[in-house]
């Protein structure tokens, strides 16, 4: 069966049709919100809506630089994701590298919990933590916030870890090993270094979940210089009189580092995914 | 001589004695390497979780100078015979079922379309990236960039207005009629991307002589698609079904920031529910009960995302 020339002409422009209007779906949303940052908040609503109209101005990202308040917000998101970046890293490796190399008699029990992990509901915990983290003195700090995001970082960095660890050949520890280096050594100085694509693949998910997370920070800090972005955006919704342009200039801003993150890893991260995770 | 034996006898015990070390120290290891995360688990998980459990059996829990009583599952009782409960747990079953499904839909269309041999690399490593745009933005910005475009002076409105769609601005996010397939529409263009990625790594692991032998044997691209193409993503679609409706039972952000659980509670979920239950009305025992019957649906479907899942090679 050999298609025609005329057919394939034919099937080409209905899959640019097609990509298009998945283009517009995707990607108009994301545009109006770039255009509506350089708006002035008068413009926002204007009718015939414009993509780029005579107010186009960098006011609204300079009120959001210029101001202490929000810079903190920005801050703190860096802070506590870099953190809770760092620790699931770590302790995602030495947990992969068990799961990955050794056998023991909780293993098959133990993996069960980590995947199972990932379904408890963060409301579920939200009520409990609250008291904890109270009873520990961490209500309102940094620690309180890095915490309680690794539970629900480090399940997956665990499953991603493992299933990169699985694909790299055990001769190469153990060669190590018979040469007198212990396991911890083979892990840090072999094991660890060769894995940099699985262990950027985790820390950029890593990133992405922590400065993204919402519920812990509403409820478990409660003065301005502890929030974080998302939370700076709920904020600036609820006082005074809507500021769309500001609003969108934060989200634009907020989404940077994600969006940069992404672009840079984005091979790494999408082949550390469908290897660690979504394996039937 | 004797001596000699003596010191050889020693090396032996010696070395038998490092045996039973090293198989000592490999039995513990593993362990040792999961101390962290089992620390923290236990302490951020497991704790709680019981602790949950018991605030759903007590009365006069946290900010209550009552002492606490013991009531059994009268909680359980008052909660599920609620009407409120019932509202927020049929909206959850309708916002999560629908945005699965429709995830789904969008995910595998977008995923075939960058998988087509039609169109070059370029173009499609473009598309790519505009498709999984939604995914980069957190909810709490997603809530906010939804309410400015489906404003009722909104850009939704003006185009849907100037097409003839619609008679008269629509009040989207305010409108009861309306509030529940919003949010839910928001969900699922903030939500396909995840599927869209784990379809392209699942397409891109098909093998091409199953395709080939397809075409041999006279199928049309549907059959190729319905014989090939979907058993072979099967396990991929049960997985991403299972957690991502696990997920949007979760989701709290985006409904708490659009609606809020309004107009006249008709986006209400379990999820903005128990909030209000716990913070707003401070009833915390009711809703540490709303909190463990969240936790009984979404182990439920966890279980079976459990089953379908193999986290190591066995």
């Amino acid at each position: 069966m050999v298609a025609s020339r005329a057919q394939i002409r034919r099937a080409k422009i209905l899959t640019w049709i097609a990509l298009i209007i998945g283009a517009c779906f995707a990607g108009l949303p994301v545009l109006w919100m770039i255009a509506s940052s350089f708006k002035s908040n008068l413009e926002i609503f204007a009718y015939p809506p414009a993509l780029i109209d005579h107010s186009f101005s960098f006011k609204a990202y300079l009120a959001v630089l210029g101001d202490p308040g929000q810079l903190r917000f920005f801050f703190n998101s860096y802070l506590v994701a870099i953190m809770v970046t760092i620790c699931t890293v770590v302790t995602s490796i030495l947990a992969g590298y068990s799961f990955s190399r050794y056998d023991f008699r909780f293993k098959r029990f133990l993996t069960l919990v980590i995947i199972g992990v990932q379904s408890v509901p963060p409301i579920t915990l939200m009520i409990p933590y609250f008291g904890l983290i109270v009873w520990l003195g961490l209500y309102n700090s940094y620690t309180a916030l890095v915490l309680t995001y690794m539970v629900f970082t480090l399940s997956y960095a665990i499953i991603m870890m493992t299933g990169y660890f699985n694909t790299l050949p055990r001769d190469l520890d153990e060669a190590v090993m018979i040469d007198g280096g212990g396991s911890f050594v083979t892990l840090w100085r072999i094991l660890a270094p060769i894995s940099l694509p699985g262990i950027v693949s985790v820390g950029v998910y890593t990133f992405m979940l922590a400065w993204n997370e919402f519920l812990f920070a509403l409820t478990l800090t409660r003065t301005n210089d502890m929030r974080t972005v998302p939370i700076g955006i709920h904020l600036l919704m609820g006082q005074h009189s809507f500021e769309w342009n500001q609003m969108m200039a934060l989200s634009v801003l907020g989404s940077l580092p994600v969006l940069i993150l992404f672009l840079l890893f984005q091979r790494y991260f999408i082949a550390g995914m469908s290897a660690g995770s979504i394996k039937g | 001589m004797g001596a000699g034996i003596d010191m050889a006898k020693a090396q032996a015990i010696s070395e038998i004695a490092n045996i039973g070390w090293e198989q000592r120290k490999r039995k513990f290891l593993p362990y040792a390497y999961l101390s962290p995360t089992l620390a923290l688990l236990a302490a951020l998980t497991i704790v709680p979780i019981v602790t949950v459990f018991l605030y759903s059996l007590v009365d006069n829990v946290i900010i209550n100078q009552n002492p606490p009583v013991f009531v059994g599952l009268e909680n359980y009782e008052e909660v599920l015979t609620n009407r409120k409960f019932r509202g927020a747990l049929s909206n959850t079953l309708y916002f999560a079922i629908v945005s699965v499904i429709v995830h789904f839909i969008i995910g595998l269309s977008f995923a075939l379309l960058l998988n087509t041999r039609l169109i070059g690399n370029k173009t499609k490593a473009l598309f790519r990236v505009i498709y999984i745009l939604p995914w980069v933005f957190t909810a709490s910005i997603i809530a906010i960039l939804w309410r400015l475009l489906l404003n009722p002076h909104g850009v939704i409105n003006f185009v849907l207005l100037e097409l003839g769609f619609v008679q008269e601005k629509l009040e989207w996010l305010s409108d009861r009629d309306l509030a529940l397939n919003a949010v839910t529409f928001i969900n699922i263009w903030a939500g396909y991307p995840f599927y869209m990625v784990s379809f392209l790594a699942g397409l891109q692991g098909i093998p091409d002589d199953l395709y080939e032998a397809g075409r041999v044997d006279g199928g049309n691209s549907w059959q190729l698609f319905r014989f090939i193409t979907l058993p072979q993503l099967k396990p991929i679609i049960v997985s991403l079904a299972l957690l991502d409706f696990i997920w949007t039972i979760h989701q709290f952000t985006l409904i708490w920031m659009t609606t809020g659980g309004g107009p006249m509670r008709s986006t209400e979920v379990l999820s903005t529910y128990t909030y209000k239950a716990a913070f707003s009305s401070h009833e915390y025992s009711i809703a540490s009960t709303l909190a463990m019957i969240i936790l009984a649906i979404c182990t439920f479907v966890g279980i079976f995302y459990v089953r379908n899942q193999r986290m190591t090679d066995e």
